[in-house]
Formats: structure tokens, sequence, C-alpha cells
């Protein structure tokens, strides 16, 4: 019955997502300050439609945890003998399942808009719920028609075929629901920017609604791309943390869209200005998202993790994409003209800082975009080629670099106009901070050039991220411009982490005989013995390694070679030792003829810096979120009691005071 | 506003990005890396046998009055049993084919070679895979045709159907 | 089509099968060169060559054997003095553009080269617009 009930759930959801779809284009059709009486119906549809979708996702995640082989979906994906947490994670472990989560999410995002959203004119709401129920018919359709996920098995399998390995593992927990629900908050985004340019509402008022929803999506997005990163770090057994490869750079393009979009509503919150800008930024972040779901599932780029592919579905995910992006450049264009002008500025100020950065992420974006296609351009004439860091790195640079230099002087600036001898002194100090740190590493050993500009980068605007605080009562400082701070130091860390990794990593490739010992760096490990050992659905070498700094006190690490039997496939399970300076990642390889062990050793300092500033970055966003709400909460509550007081004052002035009952 | 046509800008290039995307999801999507040393001579090389049966493989071996095939193979590839009998069928129609077994043990390839037939005059072991890198073949098994001075004339990659062994005779009297 | 399909499943089944040659690597697939100043030369130059056998990896990130005999030939040819260029030269030579993460400028990749160039001066553009007429228009005042 599961199956049945949660299917029906989904048809139920598609049949709302026409009526919301409908209703809020009636909206439309209202006059100023009237209400359609068809377009009542939109909010309600969105709240019953998300309870809905989400039932559908609670029962499918229950047929997961109980194993229901006569589920084709839960038989071809997942496995009796599993740990329960990989049951319930490889719920999303597969293309139907993943986009019913990603349904869920929207339905349930979809659902919160409508029923606590009362700021915009109820015409741009209405359009924003049309357009929101339409992409959310998209996916319905998509899900109904081509992957089913609750498709019943005529005969129930007797056991199941099991998940892949590598996806066996926690990060499977956290980094693709992060990452879906960053995507679903920018497809929000996009539904609040398109009803705002069909209904001519693009202005303040507007930014401070789209604004927790950017800043949400952005914070998930983050956090979702780092743990990525960091899974694919260890999971992968070979120390790299970024590859730039397809699915990856999928990944980072809705992440720079969203960034720039996250400066560019603050720009138009609080000084009406960038408005045209904004709209093409929501909708360039949500295109990002849609075109990044088509490179994973369509499989016309290679990747190391390429999940689910299958071009069926990649050509459904295309029409959808015609549909949306098409659809939304197409009303861009028509409409975009008649937006007004916003407010003007100068070069020197703190729009023009923000102005600035926006186009440089846009260009890196461009780069990223291009790199990704072109392979893709080149096999449509039958020319394989490959684009990897050697491209990716230096052409990003050529923007990454006087953004980060701009991003920190640009929040000393002062909004509207500036000038730039007033912060002379600021400027002067981070130029010498840059070029000591770039200097004395230069001077210390022979290293790359990106990397040592990168920890002067990194230096400088670590410094630089703080200046903003300089000569203010820092208890008096709002909690959004906390949040800012934090980020942009986070920015900092993450490329400190990033340069040095780049710079002073340290890699010992060595075939050991138990008991031998081997360097890396400061550190030397014994091989002391390897051994079988065996888990719920594997069985495992794991070697034992013991690891001493400089002759201190040994730490033991366990390596592990894996072989899964169902599906059949071995990984190797790193092993991390993490100090507060690095981390000493070790792998163990396969056995000589000479009995003598293959093990992979790195010292990588301050690799963990990368992470750690993505948390930064993240925990900034959220303190973000939490003073602009508090704010808008205040603000509210204040207009309200100004009202009640403003009614009190009428009815005292009125003759006949109303009896109480 | 002025500028009205660069508001379009956008959608020109998601068009043209969907138009790319459509036909490439038409398009069977190669798996295959071809090499670029067609119509270049063999490198120099010289392989020792890859078990005691047959003579090892040099780039000599392949210069003289005729073309010959040059098949990369191993015993621990299962295509290479799928295309075993349509190398039985060339070699039956006269064509000499000299192996090059990869990374393989010469037991394993003397057990397979009497499981599944020998079409082989000679078959050096590249244990490290030397002079598939040279040549340009990525996988196994692949099969390339060499001429009679020794120039790589056209590259199989994959196994060798039963509609590919015309083809391949073809090819080989274009060599001649 | 059906039959490509098939066997294609059938490659996909057989992989962790034919991965399972019995030879042992190539000697330096996994061992480093002693000379540090090689060695980085030697690993900095495995990281743009691509893995043919993999999908999407290098193979300096990939445990494939072909990726080890290929990390054999640039270990051995560093070692025998051979500059990272020539190796790479050699390698595009073999297998075309695709073995190298590295693109340079040719027939086939320019547009990698001159779409930057056109996008430094979009950009540089957009920003002359935007902000720097401004400057005038502000002298004006009357923001609309």
């Amino acid at each position: 019955m599961i199956a049945e009930i949660g299917l029906a759930a989904l048809w139920l959801a598609a049949a709302l997502a026409v009526l919301q779809m409908v209703s809020g284009a009636f909206a439309l059709k209202a006059a100023e300050g009237e209400v359609n009486p068809l377009a009542i119906y939109a909010r309600p549809a969105a709240v019953v439609q998300a309870f809905l979708a989400v039932l559908a996702f609670a029962l499918l995640l229950w047929a997961f945890a109980i194993t229901d082989l006569s589920i084709k979906l839960v038989a071809s994906n997942s496995h009796s003998m599993k740990p329960l947490v990989y049951k319930l994670t490889g719920t999303w472990g597969n293309h139907e399942g993943s986009m019913l989560l990603w349904v869920g999410v929207l339905a349930a995002s979809g659902g919160l808009l409508a029923a606590f959203e009362r700021r915009l004119p109820e015409r741009t709401m209405g359009a924003t719920l049309a357009v929101q129920g339409f992409v959310a018919l998209g996916f319905y359709a998509f899900l109904l028609l081509s992957s089913n996920p609750f498709e019943r098995l005529p005969v129930p399998a007797m056991e199941g075929t099991g998940l892949n390995p590598l996806l066996q593992d926690i990060g499977l927990a956290i980094h693709p629901p992060t990452l879906y629900a960053g995507y679903v908050g920018l497809s929000v985004a996009f539904s609040l920017a398109m009803g705002a340019l069909l209904t001519n509402q693009v202005n303040p008022a507007f930014a401070r609604v789209l604004r927790p929803w950017v800043l949400g999506a952005w914070v998930l997005l983050t956090f979702g791309i780092a743990a990525g990163s960091y899974w694919a770090y260890y999971e992968l057994g070979w120390g790299g943390w970024w590859f730039w490869d397809p699915v990856e750079n999928a990944s980072l393009m809705p992440w720079l869209a969203a960034t720039a979009l996250m400066h560019s509503v603050s720009v138009l919150a609080a000084r009406d200005a960038l408005r045209t800008w904004t709209i093409m930024l929501g909708v360039l972040a949500f295109s990002m998202s849609m075109l990044g779901t088509f490179l994973v599932r369509s499989g016309v780029l290679t990747s190391v993790h390429a999940f689910a592919v299958d071009p069926e579905r990649g050509a459904f995910i295309l029409v959808l994409l015609l549909l949306y992006i098409g659809g939304a450049f197409t009303i861009f264009a028509l409409r975009a003209g008649a937006v007004a002008e916003g407010k003007r500025f100068s070069f020197s100020s703190r729009e023009g800082a923000l102005v600035f950065n926006n186009v440089m992420l846009s260009a890196i974006l461009a780069i990223v975009l291009l790199g990704t296609l072109y392979p893709l351009v080149t096999e449509a004439f039958d020319v394989r080629v490959s684009v990897g860091p050697p491209y990716f790195n230096p052409a990003s640079a050529i923007f990454a670099v006087p953004m980060f230099l701009v991003m920190a002087v640009g929040p000393l600036l002062r909004w509207k106009e500036d000038k730039p001898a007033r912060i002379q002194f600021e400027m002067l100090m981070l130029a010498a901070v840059l070029i000591a740190v770039i200097a004395v590493t230069a001077m210390v050993g022979d290293y790359p050039f990106l990397p040592l500009l990168g920890l002067g980068l990194a230096a400088a605007l670590a410094l630089a991220s703080f200046l903003p605080l300089r000569g203010r009562k820092l208890a008096r400082v709002p909690l959004a411009t906390w949040g800012m701070v934090l980020a942009h130091f986070g920015v900092a860390v993450s490329l400190f982490g990033m340069a040095c990794e780049g710079a002073f990593s340290q890699e010992r490739l060595a075939a050991v005989a138990p008991g031998g010992t081997e360097q890396v760096g400061d550190f030397s490990f014994t091989l002391q013995s390897v051994t079988p050992v065996a888990g719920p659905n594997w069985t495992a070498l794991e070697a034992r390694i013991a690891v001493s700094r400089d002759g201190g006190e040994p730490v033991i690490l366990v390596p592990q070679a894996r072989n899964f039997w169902s599906p059949q496939q071995s990984t190797s399970e790193s092993a991390l030792l993490t100090r507060w300076d690095g981390q000493l990642y070790a792998v163990l390889g396969n056995q000589a003829a000479d009995g003598r062990w293959q093990i992979r050793m790195w010292w990588k300092p301050f690799v963990t810096f990368i992470w750690y500033g993505a948390l930064l970055i993240s925990l900034g966003g959220i303190l973000a979120i939490v003073g602009r709400v508090r704010v808008d909460v205040k603000r509210r509550h204040a207009s309200e009691v100004g009202e009640e007081r403003r009614a009190d004052l009428a009815a005292l002035g009125a003759a006949a005071p109303v009896p109480a009952e | 506003m002025r500028n009205r046509l660069f508001l379009w800008v956008p959608l020109a290039l998601f068009a043209f990005f969907a138009g790319l995307a459509g036909y490439m999801l038409t398009q069977e999507k190669s798996q295959f890396v071809e090499s670029t040393m067609i119509g270049e001579p063999l490198p120099d090389f010289a392989l020792k046998p890859a078990f005691e049966g047959l003579p090892g493989a040099a780039k000599a071996d392949f210069v003289g009055t005729k073309p010959r095939l040059l098949n990369i193979w191993a015993s621990w590839c299962l295509p290479c049993i799928a295309e075993a009998p349509q190398l039985e069928a060339l070699q039956a129609q006269g064509v000499e084919i000299i192996g090059i077994a990869i990374r393989d043990r010469p037991a394993d390839v003397a057990n397979f070679l009497t499981r599944y037939g020998n079409p082989y005059s000679r078959v050096g072991a590249d244990d490290i895979s030397e002079v598939q890198l040279a040549i340009g073949s990525s996988g196994v098994p692949e099969t390339f045709v060499i001429d009679a001075a020794g120039v790589i004339r056209y590259q199989h990659i994959g196994d060798i159907r039963e509609d590919d062994v015309a083809l391949l005779l073809a090819e080989l009297e274009k060599a001649r | 089509m059906i039959r490509a399909v098939l066997a294609f499943l059938a490659a996909l089944l057989a992989m962790p099968l034919t991965a399972q040659d019995a030879m042992p690597p190539a000697p330096y697939a996994y061992n480093q060169l002693d000379d540090p100043r090689l060695e980085a030369e030697a690993t900095a130059l495995m990281h743009t060559l691509r893995c043919l056998k993999c999908q999407s990896q290098s193979i300096a990130d990939s445990d494939a054997p072909m990726a080890g005999d290929m990390r054999h030939q640039v270990r051995s040819r560093i070692l025998a003095g051979e500059s990272p260029d020539q190796i790479r030269s050699w390698l595009i030579a073999r297998y075309g553009d695709y073995v190298s993460y590295n693109p340079t400028v040719s027939a086939t990749t320019w547009p990698l080269f001159a779409i930057p160039v056109v996008l430094i001066l979009i950009v540089g553009a957009v920003l002359a617009r935007r902000l720097g007429k401004r400057r005038s228009d502000a002298a004006d005042g009357e923001p609309t």
C-alpha cells in the first residue's frame, strides 16, 4: 500500500500545482488593490501540495527503511544487509529518489512562501506562485511520466542489488540534500524574480522578501559544495579536493551566480539600484542549477562523479530547461526594458565595488561555463579535447584576483559616493601585507606563482575583513554586518587553505614491508601489520600504521582496502590524522609480489582550512539571515503598534466610543 | 531604454546551448579514444615472448612484403574471448596476426590460447603497456592494420564482431 | 541500438573483472623518483594528463592499471632527461589533445583563449558603461 499511497499523493500534488498555477495567474487579472475571486486558491494549493509531496518522500524513505523489495527502485538500489543509515540515505542515492527529494523540498519551500509571505502585493505574489507552480508541475511530470519512484515489480525480488559502495558514506546523508535544498531555494528566488518582473515590482520591498531565500540558498550551496568536496577528498583516495570535473563545475556555477545575486539583492534592498541586474542574476542562478542537473544526469559529459546517467531523462530535463529558462529569458528580454532604472552611484562607492565584483563573479562563471561546455562543442565536430586545472586555475584567476582586491576595500567605502583618499591608510596597509607575505614566502622556497599569490591575498583579506569593525562599538554592530565580516574572513581562510595545499603538500609513495619505516614531511610512519577485517556488507584488508611526528608519541592510522560484495566493487578507505596545522592522509594500496605493501601518504599543511573557511562563510550567511529576519520582525511589530496607536487615537477622537461586549 | 537588443543576448546564448545539448543527446556517446598515429610508422620496439609456444614481437616483424594485423589483447579481457573466433577466421583467410599481450602472465596466455584458439604467428609480452602507449592504443582489445613498410594504416577499437571481418580484410587490401 | 546497450551493460559488468590483471604494476607506477626535484616535475605533469580508461580523472588520481603504466612512462622519461613538455607532446602525438588537460592554442582550441579575451573586453566595457559614465551624470544630479 505504501507505494500506492505515495504515488497517489504525487498525482494529487501535481493536480494542486496546476491549480496553484492557474489561480496564481488569475491574480494578474485583478485590478490594482483588488483581489480576483479565482486567485484565492493559489496559497492553500501550495500549502497542501507541500504536505503531499513531503508525504510521498517520507513514504519512499519508509520503503527503503524496511527494504520493500516489491518496489523496483528499492530492489535495484538497496540491500537488506546494508546498515540502516545507508538504507535511508540510499533513498536519494539514485535518480528517482533524488528527484523526489528535490520535488519534496521544492513543494515545502513553495508552501512556506505561500503560508508566511504577506509583504508583497497580491498581484506579485500571485504571479510568483504561478511561476512556482509551473516549475513544480514540470518536475511532477518528470517524476510521474518518466521516473516513477514507486513502480512495483511484477514479482518481488529476493534480494536487492545494493548501492554503489562509494555512496555508502555519511557524505551521502549531507551533501546531496543540502545541495538540492540550495538549488530549490534558488528556484524560489527565480519565481519571486519572475513575479516581480511580470508585475513591475522590482523595488527594495521586493528585495527584502527575496533576500532571505537567496541567503538561505547560498548558505546551503556553500555548505553542500564544501561537504561534497571533503567527501570526494577522503573517499576517492588520492588526496585531491577539487578536480574541475564537469559535475563539480555544475555545482560551482549556481554558487557563483548566487553569490553575485546575494550581493546585488543587498544593493537593491539598501539603495534601490541594480534592478535589472538583480532580476537577471535571479534567472541566471536558477538556470545554472537546472543546467547542472542536466549535465550531471544526461551523461553528455564524462565525469568521475557521474550519477544516474540516462540520455532519455536528459532529454526530459532539457525540455524543462527550454520551458523554464527559455521562457524566463524571453520574458526578461521583453519586460526588463520596462523596469525603471534604479538609483545612481559613483564608481568609488560601496555600490561601485559591489558592481565590480558582481561583474567579476559573472566573468568567472562564464569561464567555468566555457571550460565545462567546450569539450561538448568540439565533440559535436567529432574532436575530443580535455579542459582541466591548467586552464581553469589561471583563467579564473584573471578575474578572481581583482575581485579579491576590491573585496578587501569595498566594505570600507560609503554608499553612493566616496573619496578613495579617505581610506588611503587602510589601502596602503593591505598592500603592504600582500606584498610582504608574497615576498617572504618567495624567499623561503621555490613555489608556484598562483599559490603564492593566494597566500598574499588570503593574508590581506583576513585583515581587511575585520576593518569594517574598526572604530565601531562592537555591541552595536548589526548582526548582518557580523555575518559579512565572518563570511569575508571565511573566504580568506579558505583561500589560505587552498594556497597552502597547492604550495606545501608533500607526497610519499612507497612499497613498505611490515615493520618498515618511511618518512613524509615531519612524520615518520611504520607499517605494523595488514590484517583482514569484515564489515556488514564488505570485507577489507586493514593496515595498522604507526605515525609519529618529529619522533613524538606514535598514533595508529588504519586505512582499509575494502571489497563490497553487492554490488561487487572495491574502494580504498583513506585514514586521516588531523592536526591544527594540516592533515596526514594515508591510503593502503596493493601488495607487491615480494610481500611489500603499497602505501600512499600525504602531508597536507592547512588543507582543513579550506573547509573551515567554508563553514565560516556559511555561518556568516546564517548570521546575516538571522539579523535580517530579526530586523524585519521588529519593523513589522513596530508598524503594527503604530497602526494600533493610530486606531486608538482615531477611536478617541470619534464621538461615540464602541461599547465593549 | 536604448539598448533593447542587449537584453536578448542571454536568450541567444541559451538557445545556442540548448541546440548543442539537444544535438549531443541524439548522438551516441563515443567511449573510444582514437589513436592519432594512423599514417605514422610503428615505433621501434622489441618484446619478449608472452609464453613459450611462440616467438616475441618486434617492429622488424612487421616489415616485409605484406600487410599484417597487430592485435592488442589480454587473457584477462572478456571481449577478447568474444573476438577469438573472428581472429581465427581472419587467420584462415591467410592474414598474419601478431599479438601483443598486455600485463599478462605466460601461463594465462598459454591457457587462453589453448581454450579459445591461437590465431597468432607471434605474441609479444607488454607488461607495462609501453608499446600500447607508443601506438596510441587506449584499451583491450584493439586491432591495427600495419602495411608492409611498417606504417600504421587503420585502427579498430573494441572486439572484432562478425561483420567487422570483411571490413578488416578490405583495410588490409587497401594497405597492400 | 539494443545490441549496443547490451554490449555496454556487459562492459559495465565486466569492468571489475577486466581490471583484475594479475601482473605487478610497472616499476614507477607507484614509486617515486629519488630526486625530489624530478619527482615534483613528474607529479605536476601527471596531474595534467588524462587517464584514458577513467571517467574524467588525471593519471595522478587513478588506480586504473593503464594510469599506472602512464605514470611509469612519465617518471622514467623524466628520469631519462626528457622535459615535461616533450613528454606531453609525445602523448598528444599518440592520443590527440584529449590526453592533456592543459589545452594549448590550436585549430580546435582557440575559442578557449579567444573568448576570455573577448570577456575581458566586455567586462571592461560593462564596467566603463555602468560605472565610468555615472560620475559625469552624477554631476547633473537628478537620479531617476
